[in-house]
Parts: structure tokens; C-alpha cells; sequence
């Protein structure tokens, strides 16, 4: 293999193009991404640099190691067009073309937009440093704005959390009676909900929102409840949708991200695919998920370079256990594992409410199906956490 | 070899108690703790993986 194209330079792309110089590839490396910046990480996006703690250089990947070293052919700012398989070509936007023996599909996600008021002013999406720096200013912008973030996902309630922790008045609009209980379960779920409810956030939940007007700097978000929401800044969080759109037509199966085998592969020969943008076939559940999270990328990202590089006989599966954290207010979550409604909760330490003076509680919890230990959740108990998942990682599936 | 953590970036995730629970070690009191500053080269590949893992980029390998 002489030329391999990475497409995505985020983290996974980022750490797939480390891999593959470690691993002994010294062809030509073309890592492509459509942002300008330099890969720099994302989970502080929401946290440290909305509330304007860090500034976005606290941000590069290479902790300032630079790109030099990794000898690449940087094509920054430029988004894949197209692939055509057959000639094994990336087309960019533009026209220009790069022709590759092996490619690593690492183009991520983008957000999910409402079907009305993004071309409005004051209301904003969060997934690039450039959509965190806009909204940035506009929170710190005197005298603070009144917020309300369509979506209480993770990136919802983080941005509630950052507003809060900023002073701002905030309202969450959660479509679900009752935010992160698909991810978490309820009561770990109503755990969380009841902390951000503490801090002041007013939750509108199990409403759909059914429009956005603005008049001037004033925002109304009207609620299936009838309620209308006044606000001067509007955050839509409601979720991501893999950028796919350059793999049509190339016979990919692309409903929910590009599929790959057991091993990161895709159905073309020396394509294989990481982090948000893959779906791929996890043995440990027996089950074909694609994960969102900063850990999966770059398992993923080491684990598909190696395989690209691999003959196919020697290609290992990638059967990780996820884990995710976030951080809202004081409260690290860690999860680790995979829950799904049905599975029994339990708390093994600690618990779901504070004690008495406490702000967070401490709270270490297990999923269980069948038995069978499948997830776990801590609440600033990372010891605990670490060990239930070397436990479930220890185990064959 | 030489094992650095920039203490003021690391947020006790604990990803590199697993990948190098010799070297690697949160107590309950929250904080990581070194049980090695400087171990041999059999060490090597999964100090790499816990450079790698650190959700903060805590970690660092000296010469």
C-alpha cells in the first residue's frame, strides 16, 4: 500500500493518521478535513470554552507537537465530494482528486437542525469550534441573554449547565418526558434531571417545539404545550447525522453512517471507516451500533489503521466496551457498557439523591440483563467505574 | 523511560488505571497517583495506550 486518504480530521481521523506512522506506513498520507482549523478536540467546546475558561488553542490535539512531524499531505478546509470506488479516487470539493490504495472513512457528524429558524440570528447549532466561539460571544455578550436550548441530549444539558454557570437565565425543551432515559435508564436519568432542576434550569419536557420567531433580539420558541418561550439566544442540540453525503452512490450501505464488518471494514476492499460516522458490527453485544463518543474514536481510529495496513487474513475484530463521560455543574457521569430499557438497575454505592450539604451524590450503579453485568454508571466515582469496566472487558462478550 | 502527568489537566477519568493498572492508581480521595515514575521498557505499549485514552491529554512519555 503506498497512498492512503484519511478523510475526517478530527480526533479519529487525527489519531488514525498517528496510528498508521507508528504502525510503520511511510507512503504518501493525505489527511482531509473541511474545517480550516487544525485538529483540535471537541468535548470542551460546550464546557471550558463557552464558559470562556479556555481559549481554542487549549484545544489542539497535538498539544502543539504540530502536524510536521507526521509528514502528511494536509488538505484542511476542503470537504470530500465524492468517492468512486471503482478508480479508487476521492474526489474534493473544488475538483481536485486523490487516488489511494487504502482510505479510512473518518468524516464524522454534523448537526441536526430544526426544520425552521436556523437562518435566524441568535440561534445556533454546537458541534465546530467556530459554532462555539459564535454562540460564545453571544452568551458573554452584556447583558447576558436569556437562553433556551431546543434538546436536553448531553450537548444540551451541557450548554444548560455552561449558561447556568455563566448566570444566565435558562429554559431546556426536551421532546421526552424525561431527558438521557434511553442512554441512562430513569432513575439515573431523574437523577440528573433533578440536579439541573436545582441549578435553575426551567425543563419544558415532553413538548414538541413548533416554531421560532424572532422580532429583532427577541427569540419566541413556541411549545406544543402552548407555552411560548421568550429568549434572545437559541441553542438547538438535537442530536447529529453522520456526513455521509460524499459515499452516495458508491453501493455503501449508509442508512445511519457507513456499515462495517466486525473488523472496521467496509463492503469495498481497503476501505475501513472510524469513529461517529461508522456503524460497525459489535461482537461483544452481537449487536451493529455506532457510537458518538470521544473514547470510541479513538479506539476505533487505532484499531481500523492497524486493520487497513493488515492483510485481510490478519484483521482483528473490534469488540470494545464504549465508555462515555459528561460533565455538567460539578458532576463527572462516566458510563461504560451498554443499557437498554429492561435492563435491571441497581445502585451498588452510594446514591441517586445528595446527602444532606452535598451537592452531587455519589453514586456508582450497575445494568444487568439477564444477570449478566452489561453497563455501569458513576457519578464522581471513578475508581469504581473503571473496575466494573475492566470487568466487563475481561469477559469474552 | 519517565511517566509525566500534568496534574492540572488530568480529571481522574481513570481510562490509564486500565490500560496500565501497574502504573496507574486512583485513590479515594479522587486523585491519580504514579506507583511508577520510571518503569522499564516492558511497560511501554500500554503506557502508549494510556497516553492515548487520556480524555485530557494528561499523559507523557519521557526519554
Amino acid at each position: 500500500m503506498e497512498r492512503i486518504v484519511v478523510v475526517g480530521a478530527s480526533l479519529a481521523g487525527l489519531r488514525a493518521v498517528e496510528a498508521l506512522r507508528r504502525l510503520g506506513f511511510e507512503g504518501r498520507l493525505t489527511l482531509v478535513g473541511d474545517e480550516p482549523h487544525a485538529p483540535y478536540d471537541r468535548p470542551p467546546l460546550s464546557k471550558q470554552l463557552l464558559r470562556g475558561q479556555w481559549q481554542p488553542e487549549r484545544l489542539d490535539l497535538r498539544r502543539g507537537a504540530g502536524l510536521d512531524a507526521l509528514d502528511l499531505d494536509l488538505k484542511l478546509g476542503l470537504r470530500a465530494a465524492a468517492l468512486d470506488a471503482n478508480a479508487r479516487r476521492v474526489q474534493l470539493e473544488g475538483g481536485e482528486t486523490l487516488d489511494y490504495d487504502g482510505l479510512l472513512i473518518a468524516s464524522g457528524c454534523r448537526a441536526r437542525k430544526l426544520p425552521f429558524g436556523h437562518g435566524l440570528p441568535g440561534v445556533h447549532v454546537l458541534r465546530t469550534l467556530d459554532d462555539a466561539l459564535g454562540l460564545r460571544a453571544a452568551l458573554t455578550a452584556a447583558p447576558g441573554p436569556r437562553v433556551c436550548v431546543i434538546g436536553a441530549g448531553f450537548i444540551g444539558l451541557e450548554v444548560a449547565a455552561s449558561c447556568r454557570e455563566l448566570g444566565l437565565e435558562v429554559h431546556a425543551v426536551e421532546a421526552a418526558a424525561l431527558p438521557l432515559a434511553e442512554r441512562l435508564g430513569e432513575p439515573v436519568a431523574r437523577a440528573v434531571l433533578a440536579l439541573h432542576e436545582r441549578r435553575g434550569v426551567a425543563m419544558h419536557l415532553g413538548v414538541q417545539v413548533q416554531g421560532l420567531e424572532a422580532e429583532g433580539a427577541l427569540h419566541r420558541v413556541r411549545l406544543s404545550s402552548g407555552d411560548v418561550i421568550e429568549c434572545e439566544q437559541v441553542v438547538v442540540g438535537i442530536g447529529v447525522k453522520p456526513a455521509v453525503d460524499w459515499l452516495a452512490g458508491t453501493g455503501l450501505d449508509l442508512q445511519d453512517g457507513v456499515l462495517c464488518d466486525a473488523k472496521c471494514m467496509t463492503a469495498l476492499s481497503n476501505v475501513a471507516a472510524a469513529g461517529d460516522v461508522a456503524r460497525w458490527y459489535n461482537r461483544r453485544y452481537d449487536e451493529t451500533m455506532r457510537v458518538e463518543h470521544w473514547t470510541q474514536a479513538v479506539e476505533q481510529a487505532n484499531h481500523a489503521a492497524a486493520n487497513l495496513l493488515a492483510p485481510a487474513e490478519e484483521r482483528t475484530d473490534f469488540a470494545p466496551v464504549p465508555y462515555f463521560w459528561s460533565d455538567q455543574y460539578g458532576l463527572k457521569l462516566q458510563f461504560a457498557g451498554r443499557a437498554r430499557a429492561g435492563d435491571a438497575f441497581s445502585v451498588v454505592e452510594g446514591g441517586l439523591e445528595p446527602g444532606e450539604g452535598e451537592e452531587f451524590s455519589r453514586l456508582v450503579g450497575t445494568y444487568r440483563r439477564e444477570g449478566k453485568l452489561v453497563g455501569a454508571v458513576a457519578f464522581n466515582r471513578p475508581v469504581q467505574l473503571m473496575g466494573l469496566r475492566r470487568e466487563m472487558a475481561a469477559r469474552e462478550g | 523511560m519517565k511517566v509525566v502527568v500534568d496534574f492540572d489537566l488530568c480529571q481522574s477519568h481513570g481510562l490509564c488505571t486500565q490500560a496500565a493498572p501497574e502504573i496507574f492508581e486512583i485513590r479515594d480521595d479522587g486523585f491519580l497517583y504514579i506507583l511508577n515514575e520510571t518503569p522499564d521498557d516492558s511497560m511501554k505499549k500500554k503506557l502508549e495506550t494510556a497516553v492515548r485514552e487520556c480524555p485530557t491529554g494528561a499523559i507523557k512519555l519521557e526519554a
